[in-house]
């Protein structure tokens, strides 16, 4: 039962990883457009160049 | 005379250099518009920032200080085809931002400490079933006290807060029982864990957290999606006024920014966005959406003139006693304060719920305690028994039973086209029995239509509907609207107060009064047409049309009569406006209730009456004189056209031309009552299930953990029934 004295502190330090990261994503505003977030994900990459508008 | 656009009220410093703009834009709908508005602004150069907000329908600009004037960034949103108007946070919203994010950290911070109070309780609870040693469960305790105590602290401050305040007012509401069962839950387990005791309820306290904090949080960003969308709205109508800026020149700025004393130029066809007095010029101006008359009245040199009046015929310079909305007619301000104070006795389901709930299981540990005392068990042990019960009935799902029903319900309001004002209002829709219409912008549309089109050759209607584009005035719109016309006539000639002329193919062509056109014959004689329309002639060289425009009702508004009456909801009109006018519309939808030329404090009486008589009334209006019955009905509707004041005072609001919403709202308000009632008796059978369990004192903290999370996700589960579709109309 020693291997507790590793186990306990990883994972109490995981979970507060976690949750550090999850108020560093709610300060810098990743939760304000839950749904303009969805799409970004699978946008595409801005093009290199944008081609010339044609009428 | 010069006129400018001023933006510069919207603009805001943003660090160094930089500055910032919000706009609300009309017409974002999916991720290829938010990529095609970012990359069409980026490419502008020393624009630094182009984000869109997908969820609020926004954009946020930012560009280097005195490179680019906002304008520009607008005509750029308007070539791409959106329709921009710079937004500006109302503090109402702020406050809900702020207060959605506070309760998102609380969550997150209760959701850490849930998980991983679990993961040590897991290992306890089959360790008190298999070999652990008491060191390590004690070890195991403290642990998820150290995790616990201080997550508790934190995330509950929400429920700790509300239940102190009320409290402190010597009421109670659901957090009472709640902050009361965290509390002693925690305390309890601290007490055991020192006494080396087998249970703690560390977990069962912080997951309690979590769930309730769920529904918080749902509740709270249904409210802020909300304002939101009501904040766009007020951007997208871009009241602007033109101010004077000098003898000769005029700026057209925002209504936030023009202040008592400035003078402003109102055109025909324009809405006044601020109260004053005319100080020069002579018109008609239209006051149906503060008083519910339709009929002109002349404004002059003196007159006072409100928010929301429409200019019909000549050009009025008004100074400005109150911007926006300050001031009001003295009568309305009286009679809208005591409104509201009778309207703010009604209590919410979920507190009257609380009303009958804490006491009785307050009651009921308590009685636990004594009765295991006088059964002979030691205090320790009927302590023990009688937190446990606490902790079992600890309302959870009835804490969720109200707020995923309301989400859920107003997500599908949403969708039909009505927003929610206040919370509780659809609970308060969901009793409504009995429903009074206001007419004018109600019943009918706010603007203007060409009722007789059809009697008119095609191509007489298209020529006047492009003379018209040449002219201001509202009616001449109407025209011009219904006729879809595109291309106006080169040199049209607008001659003030009467109408419109041009020349085609050497013929002369006329839009405007009967007089005007020589046309007066025709509307002596006109018998087929209606008394309440105004009359505009159109004539081609010889040949002479009348045109008859109104206020059309809106289009389904029959059906929705019906719809109602079948819903056994009783139907009834009260207008500010003439009888004539009142009489044609309530017989044209079968209304065989109506009254003409009500004030406010009759109006109000009439409710008060309807009251007396145990029926609970809707009101649906929309001008300044219906927003004090507005606030003294049980509760009230308001289109998105309305006055300020009404749609502030209106629990709900409804967009678009249809009327349909109001029938779709109060469908999906049965429902979710419906629904509320249901979770509420969920919620009570898991409690009579679960209290004999803790009274008879075999209560672990597993089983504990088991029902609250089983009571809660059942909860939840029922709530979203209310998605599937809802009834059609008629």
């Amino acid at each position: 039962m020693e291997i507790l004295v590793i186990l306990v502190p990883l994972a109490l330090a995981l979970g507060g990883a976690g949750l550090v990261a999850f108020l560093w994503s709610l300060r810098s505003g990743q939760y304000d457009d839950f749904d303009g977030a969805a799409w970004r994900a699978i946008a595409d990459d801005e093009p290199p160049q944008e081609a010339p508008a044609k009428p | 005379m010069r006129i400018t656009r001023d933006f510069s009220h919207y603009v805001r410093t943003a660090g160094e250099g930089v500055q910032h703009i919000d706009l609300a834009v009309d017409g974002v709908h999916c991720a290829g518009c938010m990529a095609r508005i970012e990359r069409g602004l980026s490419a502008i150069p020393d624009v630094t920032l182009a984000r869109v907000n997908l969820t609020d329908r926004r954009v946020a600009l930012e560009w280097k200080q005195g490179t680019l004037d906002p304008s520009r960034l607008i005509d750029r949103l308007e070539e791409l085809g959106y329709k921009a108007y710079p937004y500006e946070t109302e503090s109402a919203e702020a406050t809900e931002v702020a207060e959605s994010r506070f309760l998102l950290r609380c969550l997150g911070v209760a959701a850490f400490a849930t998980m991983n109070v679990m993961m040590l309780s897991i290992p306890v609870w089959s360790g008190n079933v298999s070999d652990m040693l008491p060191e390590q469960r004690d070890f195991f305790h403290w642990l998820s006290a150290l995790i616990a105590l201080p997550a508790a602290a934190y995330a509950g401050q929400p429920f700790f807060r509300s239940a102190w305040r009320a409290l402190s007012h010597k009421t109670t509401n659901m957090d009472v029982p709640i902050s009361i069962g965290v509390c002693l839950a925690l305390g309890m387990s601290v007490v055991e864990t020192i006494h080396h005791a087998e249970h703690a309820y560390f977990d069962a306290a912080i997951m309690l957290l979590t769930f309730l904090l769920v529904g918080r949080f749902l509740d709270q960003n249904m409210r802020r999606r909300t304002r939101a969308v009501a904040g766009n709205l007020a951007a997208l109508k871009a009241e602007t006024a033109a101010k004077f800026v000098g003898p000769d020149e005029i700026s057209q700025v925002p209504a936030a920014a023009i202040h008592p004393g400035d003078i402003v130029l109102l055109r025909p066809g324009e809405r006044c966005a601020v109260d004053g007095t005319v100080i020069e010029g002579r018109s008609e101006i239209d006051q149906s959406l503060i008083t519910g008359e339709t009929l002109y009245v002349t404004a002059e040199q003196g007159t006072p003139v409100y928010a929301g009046s429409m200019n019909i015929s000549g050009t009025l310079r008004v100074r400005v006693s109150a911007a926006s909305e300050a001031t009001l007619l003295a009568e309305i301000t009286r009679l809208l304060d005591n409104a509201l104070q009778a309207r703010s006795r009604y209590m919410r389901l979920a507190d009257r719920a609380s009303r009958l709930y804490a006491p009785v299981v307050h009651a009921t540990a308590l009685f636990t305690i004594l009765g295991w005392i006088i059964a002979g068990a030691g205090w320790h042990d009927a302590i023990v028994t009688g937190v446990a019960v606490l902790i079992i009935t600890c309302p959870c799902a009835l804490g969720l039973a109200i707020p995923t029903v309301q989400t859920v319900a107003s997500g599908a309001m949403f969708k039909s086209g009505v927003l929610l004002n206040s919370g509780d209002a659809i609970e308060r829709l969901a009793e409504a029995d009995h429903v009074i219409f206001d007419k004018t912008g109600t019943l009918t549309l706010p603007d203007l239509e060409v009722t007789n089109a059809a009697d008119i050759p095609a191509d007489m209607f298209d020529l006047a509907g492009r003379l018209a584009l040449s002219s201001h005035h509202p009616v001449a719109a109407a025209v011009a609207q219904a006729a879809v016309a595109k291309s106006p006539i080169v040199g049209a000639i607008e001659e003030a107060g009467q109408g419109v002329r041009a020349t085609v193919d050497g013929v002369e062509i006329r839009l405007g009064r009967p007089s005007f056109c020589g046309a007066d014959a025709l509307v002596g004689d006109g018998a087929g047409l209606d008394p309440e329309a105004s009359s505009v002639a159109f004539c081609k060289g010889a040949e002479k049309f009348i045109l008859s425009v109104r206020q059309g009702l809106r289009p389904d508004a029959q059906a929705v009569i019906a719809a109602l009456k079948a819903r056994n909801i009783g139907v009834e009109i009260l207008s500010g406006d003439r009888e004539p006018a009142v009489r044609a519309a309530a017989y044209s939808l079968g209304v065989p209730e109506w009254r003409a030329g009500v004030t406010p404090a009759d109006k109000i009486a009439r409710i008060e009456e309807l009251k007396r008589r145990g029926a609970k009334v809707l009101m649906v209006g929309d001008g300044m004189n219906d927003a004090p019955s507005l606030a003294a009905a049980h509760v009230s509707m308001s289109p998105i056209s309305a006055a300020h004041l009404s749609q502030a005072t209106a629990d709900l609001i409804f967009l678009g031309r249809p009327l349909a919403p109001v029938v779709a709202a109060i469908d999906s308000a049965r429902k979710a009552l419906r629904l509320m009632l249901q979770n509420l008796w969920l919620a009570i059978a898991y409690n009579v299930l679960a209290v004999p369990i803790a009274i008879s004192g075999v209560v672990t903290p597993l089983i504990a953990a088991a029902a609250m999370s089983g009571s809660s996700i059942l909860v939840m589960l029922n709530s979203l029934r209310g998605r599937s579709a809802s009834r059609e109309i008629a």
